[in-house]
């Protein structure tokens, strides 16, 4: 393939004791995609996007970031690689407004103090990037804001730290439907801003929606990287439930 | 999806509009739960009407000025007590961390003779020191804060009473150290000091305005500025009249403001800038929202806490410092009750005990409810287990006031 992933894994293995929860996957994101990553519960997405994040690193395999191998062994790497994980709790503290949220641990400084009106601009400018129309005022504390909006200000985060890759645990797990609507447009501009967008879930139709590609995952292993346009709801169910395997059914 | 170009959606800061809509908002605000300060002024309010009517002593020049004496040491706690309260967490011990950290100094002073500036330098260094300890065993051991602290609670009533002597009493002879709470400063001081303060807020508000206007955003209308600057030099201006008016009973006259009212003015404000202005201070906050999502930004939680848990000691010692300073003496069960009124304090001014909630100036203004109490209940010779009731009372109030107000502001205000 001509165009480098942003992401790359091959062959990352990591196992809890005796129990291995990845055996060699293979995985690329590229720059203004969006790649669903699918699969049922213990199938090993989350400790997939946990060695991302480097919240829990692998135990083996190659992780190369834009064509490079790197090492992802602490958040603070994957950080440093402008990888940004939207967890599905959101990580938002409640008692901060918007904007505050956004900069948090990474405030902005002027003279050893924080740097307020710099924050708010650079924040009002990464909520308009993505067309955000929800949200009234972005001094609002995010108490007062509905599952949706939060979405939204986790995402818009990422934005603002120059996210090369977003990925995104279940981001529409707890809304309702327009929410839900309002988030995948959100995902899609994400994309349409050259991120490389990965988005976990387990709403086919959401990520037939919403995503250019789907891999997807059986018992610790890549069985499926497909084109969303070229594959079917039934073949990724049937992926999924392990029905159909690589190189042929059963 | 098609995107058509469509124009920028705008978002406000809660700076837009007139006078009459930053009221609105304030309003709603106030309905959704964030009261501040509102419950607390409303309660010096109302104490206040109800002393005076009880007691035609409570509005007298004397009592006025005492008041403001009496509450400087609740005041300095309940400002010390915030930064842990701020945490969720608690520090039962900052009144006995104070105890000890006096007993060193006047121990150093009496016994060892040594200078007095040193001597206060070792309280405080005692004072960080168990400060760091209580943090350690909070953040890194785990151990909760309130388990930690009532040991310490208990462990250095024994601890004052070693380093004092069972039955010690010794006199402060440190003219310094006694000026603090019972020396006045000169009329022109006081009223320099209110321009000083006054001069510096305005300023401050100004900058900011300056600094939001060069990055092109808008800011509040102007007279908002006025208006806070005039209502300061007003009620300020009110009570160092009242201050620098002769108080004294006898021959010799007493006037001025008294020398504490600068110094806790001044820390309350150096302290309200950590908490405002600094990333420390945010990040305080954010701990104290949700100490997960702070990890996970990236902020040192651990180190976070220990730092509070260090501040409050730190300026626990400061509250210890007038408390010797007015009193005139250090002795064995110094700090043993006063914690809990600090706590009230803070409550009372809206410091959520949840964490992440609150404000240091609103703190102080709690201090001056529970000193009211204290003082009207003391010039109507009410048994003391009256107004040990009152006070139970009125931090149970507050303490549901915050509960309640935590459950409304998550459900309401959802746009």
């Amino acid at each position: 393939m001509a165009e480098v992933p942003v992401v790359e894994l091959s062959g990352v293995v990591k196992s809890f004791g005796p129990v291995d929860v990845l055996r060699g996957i293979e995985f690329a994101a590229y720059s203004g995609e969006v790649m669903a990553l699918v699969g049922d519960n213990g199938a090993g997405k989350s400790t997939l996007i946990k060695g991302l994040s480097g919240v829990q690193p692998y135990d083996g395999g190659v992780v190369k970031y834009a064509g490079e191998e790197i090492t992802l062994d602490s958040p603070q790497a994957a950080a440093h690689y402008g990888i940004e994980v939207v967890y599905q709790d959101l990580a938002l503290c409640e008692n901060l407004d918007i904007v505050q949220n956004m900069f948090l641990g990474k405030e902005e400084l002027k003279q050893g103090t924080l740097n307020e009106p710099e924050m708010e601009k650079q924040a009002t400018k990464a909520l308009q990037a993505l067309s955000v129309k929800t949200i009234k005022s972005i001094r609002q504390k995010v108490s007062s804001l509905s599952g949706g909006q939060r979405q939204t200000v986790a995402i818009a985060r990422s934005v603002l730290r120059e996210a090369k890759c977003v990925i995104l645990d279940e981001p529409t797990a707890a809304l309702g439907v327009a929410q839900t609507e309002q988030v995948l447009n959100l995902v899609r501009r994400l994309a349409d801003q050259g991120v490389a967008v990965v988005i976990i879930s387990h709403n086919l139709g959401d990520v037939f929606k919403v995503a250019d590609r789907i891999s997807v995952m059986y018992l610790g292993q890549m069985v499926a990287a497909l084109k969303a346009k070229e594959t079917t709801y039934d073949e990724v169910v049937a992926y999924i439930t392990g029905t159909k395997v690589p190189g042929g059914e059963n | 999806m098609t995107q058509a170009e469509t124009p920028q959606p705008s978002l406000a800061s809660g700076h837009e509009g007139s006078i009459n809509d930053i009221f609105r908002q304030y309003i709603a605000r106030l309905k959704g739960g964030e009261m501040g300060a509102v419950p607390a002024v409303l309660a010096a309010l109302t104490l206040a009407l109800i002393f005076n009517f009880a007691s035609p002593f409570f509005f007298t020049n004397i009592n006025f000025t005492n008041l403001f004496v009496q509450s400087a040491e609740l005041t300095m706690l309940a400002v010390a007590l915030v930064f842990v309260i701020l945490l969720a967490e608690i520090d039962l011990s900052a009144g006995v961390t104070a105890g000890v950290a006096m007993a060193v100094f006047i121990q150093l002073v009496r016994t060892w003779n040594v200078n007095w500036i040193l001597a206060l330098l070792a309280g405080f260094a005692v004072g960080t020191l168990i400060g760091l300890l209580i943090g350690f065993m909070v953040a890194k051991i785990g151990v909760p804060s309130f388990v930690v602290t009532l040991a310490f609670f208990l462990g250095f009533q024994g601890m004052q009473l070693v380093l004092l002597g069972e039955g010690g009493v010794y006199r402060v002879e440190v003219p310094q150290i006694l000026a603090i709470m019972n020396n006045n400063m000169p009329l022109w001081a006081g009223w320099a000091m209110l321009i000083i303060f006054a001069g510096l807020a305005a300023l401050v508000a100004i900058y900011d305005r300056s600094r939001r206007s060069s990055v092109g955003l808008v800011n509040k209308p102007f007279s908002i500025v006025i208006f806070k600057l005039v209502a300061t030099l007003l009620v300020g201006g009110f009570a160092i009249s009242i201050m620098n008016q002769n108080r004294s009973q006898g021959v010799i006259p007493i006037k001025g403001v008294p020398i504490v009212v600068p110094i806790t003015i001044s820390i309350l404000m150096i302290a309200t800038f950590i908490l405002d202005r600094t990333r420390f201070g945010r990040h305080l906050y954010a701990v104290g929202g949700n100490p997960e999502a702070a990890r996970r930004a990236g902020i040192k939680v651990v180190r976070i806490r220990i730092y509070a848990f260090v501040i409050c000691a730190f300026l626990a010692v400061v509250s210890g410092v007038f408390h010797a300073s007015r009193i005139g003496s250090v002795d064995g069960s110094a700090g043993h009750t006063i914690v809990l009124s600090g706590v009230a304090a803070a409550v009372v001014g809206g410091v959520s005990l949840f964490g992440g909630r609150g404000r240091l100036a609103h703190a102080a203004i709690g201090a001056v409810v529970i000193s009211m109490i204290d003082n009207g209940l003391g010039l109507l010779s009410m048994p003391s287990g009256i107004n040990f009731l009152v006070q139970g009372g009125v931090l149970l109030l507050a303490a549901t006031v915050d509960a309640l107000a935590r459950t409304r502001g998550g459900v309401v205000r959802r746009n």
